[in-house]
C-alpha cells in the first residue's frame, strides 16, 4: 500500500544537482535507518532515506546473520535476559531502557513475521524469532520502506548537514556517486543511522561504516558517550572477511607447532588469541562441533562456509590460520548520546538510531554485536523516526528557512596544502588497528597515539577542500580520525578496566568509576563524566 | 574480492551495479565492468543478487586472485551461495531453515 500523497517533493534545482523537500531525512539505510524511515512515514511524515551504498545490502547486518534479543513477554524470562549480561557490560546498562527495548523488539519481530519474513519453526511447531538472515531481512526492509512511501536515494553518501539560523539541523547535502551529481534534502528533522565505525577493517559488510554520521553530527555540536567501548575484534580466517564469533565457540586454537594457545576462546578468551597473534600465527579448527552442530551451522549461516569451501578447507578437520579484525564502534557500545525516549541527540532537529547511537543503555560496556545491536536498531530506529516526525509536525508548515552547510574539514577552501585521503586513512588505521594500542590500552601508548592523531587533525582541518573525486574518501578519513580521537580520549579518562575496555595499567574494575564518559569536539576534543542512572536515582531518593 | 563477470552468462541487467554497497562496478551499456576492485569488501552480496550466476567473489579479502572460470563453472561454484540461502526457485525451501536457535547459548 504505497502512500503517494505523503511523498517528499522534488523541487527545482540547478543543473548537476537534485533537491527534495521533506519532513524527515534519514541518513543510512541499514536496519536502523529503514525502521526509522518507516516509523516516520507511519506518522504521516514525508521521508527521504539516503544511503551511502544500496539500501538493502549496505551495512553490517545485510551481509551477515544476526541474533536478535527477542524474549517472550514472560516476566521471569525478561528478568533473566536483562540480568545475565549486566556483569559483562560492567553494570552500566539502564533497566528501564532494557525493558522498553525488549518490548519493542518483540513487537517489531512479530511485525516482520506478518510481513512475510520466513522465520523457522522448531520441532514443537513453535516459531523461532531470535535470529535473522541479513540478506533476507534487509531485502524485506527495503521493500517495506518503499511501500511506506519513502523516497530512497541509493549510492548517495551525505557529506554535510544543513542548519538554520538558530543552529537547528534542517537537512543535508551529498553526492550521487552513480549519477555524478549532488543532492540536497531540506528537511525539518534528520535521523543519523549511518552505523558505527570499523575503520575499513573488512570485517564482514563493514567497509561502508566509517563514522561519517559522527563527523557530521559533531560539526553541529552533538555529544558522544561510551566511546571508550570501541575495541572489539572479531575472529575470521586470516585471508577472509567472514566473521562469526558464535561458531568459533566450537574451535580449538593452536600455535604454529600445534600446541594449544592457553586460555584462548571465542567467548571470554579472545584476548589470549590477540596476545598470541602479537607473537606469531594462530590457527583454529572447529573440532568441538559434532555432526548435528555442523549441519545446523551450514543451515544457519551459509556464507561462513564460503571461504572454506572455496579454498578446499574442511574447518571441522583442517587447521586454518585466523586473525582478529577490528570492529570499532560497530560492535562497541559508544556513539551519539541519546537525551530522551525519542532518541533525540543534544542538537535540535537531530536524532540518532542503531549503531550510530550509543548502545550503553542496553549493553553498558560490552556487546557481542548481533542480538542486542539488532534489537537496538529495530527499537531505536522506530523511536527516532517517530520522534523526528513529531518534531517536524511541531515546526509546522514549511517556511523557506535560510540554510547553510555545517561541514568543515575537506569541504572548505583553505588555499593551503592539498588534502590526501589515502595517507590520512593509512595513518589513522596505524593508530587504531594494532592490538597493542587499541585492544590492550595503557596511558603512555594512548597518549602517544593521541599526540599523533591530534597532529593529523591539525593538518587535515587546515588542508584545502578535497577535489570532487576525492571528497567522499576525504570525509571518511576525517570521520575515522575524529572517531579515533574521541575513542582514545575517553579511554584515557576511564582509569580502570570495565566491559570491553581494558587498561594494562588499571587491570581491575573500580566501583567508583561506574559512570559514563561523554565526549565531543573536533579542534579541541573534550571528555566529561555523567552519573549512571542507578546512582542518579539513589541520589534523588536521599 | 569480486574477480569475474562471466560474459557468457551476463545479460547486462546491471543489478550488480545497483546492489553493490561499495560501488565496485560501472555500467557500460553492455556487460558491466569491475571498475574499483580495491573497494570490494568481500560481502558476496553481488553474487547473491545475480540472477544468472554470472559472478564469482573470491574469499580472499585483501588481495586479488587468479581464477579459472571454466573450473569454477565445472565445480558449480558460481551461484553456490545463492542456492545455499534459498534464493533460487529450486532451493527456496531453504529460506526458512535457520537453525541458529539450536546454537545460541553455547
Amino acid at each position: 500500500m504505497t502512500n503517494q500523497s505523503i511523498r517528499a517533493e522534488r523541487t527545482f534545482s540547478a543543473a548537476g544537482s537534485v533537491e527534495f523537500d521533506a519532513d524527515v531525512l534519514v541518513i543510512g539505510g541499514g536496519p536502523a535507518g529503514t525502521w526509522a524511515a518507516i516509523g516516520a512515514a507511519e506518522r504521516g511524515a514525508r521521508v527521504v532515506l539516503a544511503d551511502k551504498g544500496f539500501c538493502g545490502t549496505s551495512g553490517a547486518t545485510a551481509a551477515a546473520g544476526t541474533g536478535v534479543w527477542y524474549v517472550d513477554p514472560d516476566p521471569a524470562l525478561r528478568e533473566a535476559a536483562m540480568a545475565n549480561r549486566e556483569k559483562m557490560g560492567g553494570y552500566l546498562q539502564d533497566r528501564r531502557w532494557m525493558a522498553r527495548v525488549l518490548d519493542r523488539t518483540y513487537d517489531r519481530s512479530n511485525q516482520l513475521a506478518d510481513w512475510g519474513y520466513p522465520y523457522p519453526v522448531d520441532g514443537n511447531g513453535k516459531a523461532q524469532r531470535n535470529s535473522l538472515q541479513g540478506p533476507e531481512y534487509m531485502r524485506l526492509m527495503r521493500k517495506r520502506t518503499k511501500q511506506a512511501g519513502v523516497t530512497i536515494l541509493d549510492h548517495s553518501p551525505a557529506l554535510e548537514l544543513l542548519v538554520d539560523e538558530d543552529g537547528a539541523v534542517a537537512g543535508a547535502t551529498g553526492e550521487r556517486r552513480q549519477k555524478h551529481d549532488r543532492w540536497t534534502v531540506r528537511a525539518k528533522a534528520v535521523v543519523i543511522a549511518t552505523g558505527g565505525c570499523a575503520f575499513l577493517s573488512k570485517t564482514l559488510g563493514s567497509n561502508v561504516l566509517t563514522g561519517d554520521g559522527y563527523l557530521m553530527a559533531a560539526e553541529v555540536g552533538a555529544e558522544f558517550t561510551s566511546m571508550e567501548f570501541s575495541n572489539p575484534y572479531a575472529i575470521s580466517t586470516a585471508f577472509g572477511s567472514v566473521t562469526k564469533t558464535l561458531f568459533f565457540g566450537w574451535a580449538t586454537f593452536t600455535y604454529e607447532d600445534g600446541s594449544v594457545v592457553p586460555g584462548a576462546a571465542s567467548k571470554g578468551g579472545r584476548s589470549a588469541i590477540a596476545r598470541a597473534l602479537l607473537q606469531g600465527p594462530v590457527y583454529a579448527r572447529l573440532d568441538k562441533a559434532d555432526g548435528d552442530v555442523q549441519q545446523h551451522m551450514r543451515a544457519s549461516q551459509p556464507n561462513f562456509f564460503l571461504p572454506f569451501d572455496r579454498t578446499g578447507i574442511d574447518p571441522f578437520t583442517d587447521r586454518f590460520q585466523v586473525t582478529l579484525r577490528l570492529e570499532g564502534t560497530v560492535r562497541g557500545t559508544g556513539g551519539l548520546r541519546i537525551v530522551n525516549d525519542d532518541c533525540a541527540t543534544s542538537v535540535s532537529g537531530l536524532y540518532a538510531a542503531g549503531d550510530a547511537a550509543t548502545r550503553e543503555l542496553i549493553c553498558g560496556g560490552f556487546t557481542g554485536g548481533g542480538s542486542h545491536n539488532a534489537a537496538w536498531a529495530m527499537s531505536s530506529g522506530g523511536w527516532a523516526g517517530q520522534g523526528a516526525a513529531d518534531y517536524a509536525r511541531q515546526i509546522g508548515p514549511a517556511t523557506r528557512r535560510s540554510l547553510s552547510g555545517a561541514g568543515t574539514v575537506a569541504l572548505r577552501e583553505n588555499a593551503n596544502r592539498p588534502f590526501n585521503p589515502a595517507d590520512l586513512t593509512r595513518a589513522v588505521r596505524d593508530e587504531v588497528v594494532p592490538y597493542e594500542l587499541n585492544y590492550f590500552r595503557e596511558a603512555g601508548r594512548l597518549g602517544g597515539s593521541l599526540r599523533r592523531l591530534d597532529a593529523l587533525w591539525a593538518e587535515a582541518s587546515s588542508a584545502d577542500a578535497a577535489n570532487a573525486s576525492d571528497v567522499l574518501r576525504a570525509r571518511e578519513g576525517a570521520a575515522m580520525l575524529a572517531t579515533a580521537r574521541w575513542m582514545y580520549r575517553s579511554a584515557l579518562a576511564r582509569q580502570e578496566s570495565r566491559g570491553m575496555h581494558r587498561r594494562d595499567d588499571f587491570p581491575d574494575q573500580d566501583d567508583r568509576q561506574r559512570h559514563y564518559i561523554t565526549s565531543g569536539g573536533l579542534d579541541e576534543v573534550w571528555t566529561a563524566f555523567r552519573p549512571h542512572a542507578a546512582a542518579a536515582y539513589a541520589e534523588a531518593a536521599e | 574480492m569480486i574477480e569475474i563477470i562471466d560474459a557468457e552468462r551476463c545479460t547486462s541487467c546491471d543489478i550488480c551495479v545497483n546492489v553493490c554497497p561499495t560501488n565496485v562496478f560501472d555500467k557500460t551499456g553492455g556487460i558491466p565492468v569491475i571498475a574499483r576492485q580495491g573497494d570490494c569488501q568481500t560481502c558476496f552480496l553481488c553474487e547473491l543478487y545475480c540472477p544468472e550466476d554470472a559472478l564469482f567473489v573470491s574469499p580472499f579479502a585483501d588481495e586479488p586472485q587468479q581464477v579459472d572460470l571454466a573450473a569454477l563453472k565445472q565445480a558449480a561454484a558460481m551461484g553456490s551461495y545463492r542456492r545455499a540461502v534459498g534464493w533460487t526457485d529450486e532451493t527456496s525451501d531453504r529460506r526458512g531453515i535457520d537453525r541458529s536457535y539450536l546454537l545460541f547459548g553455547h
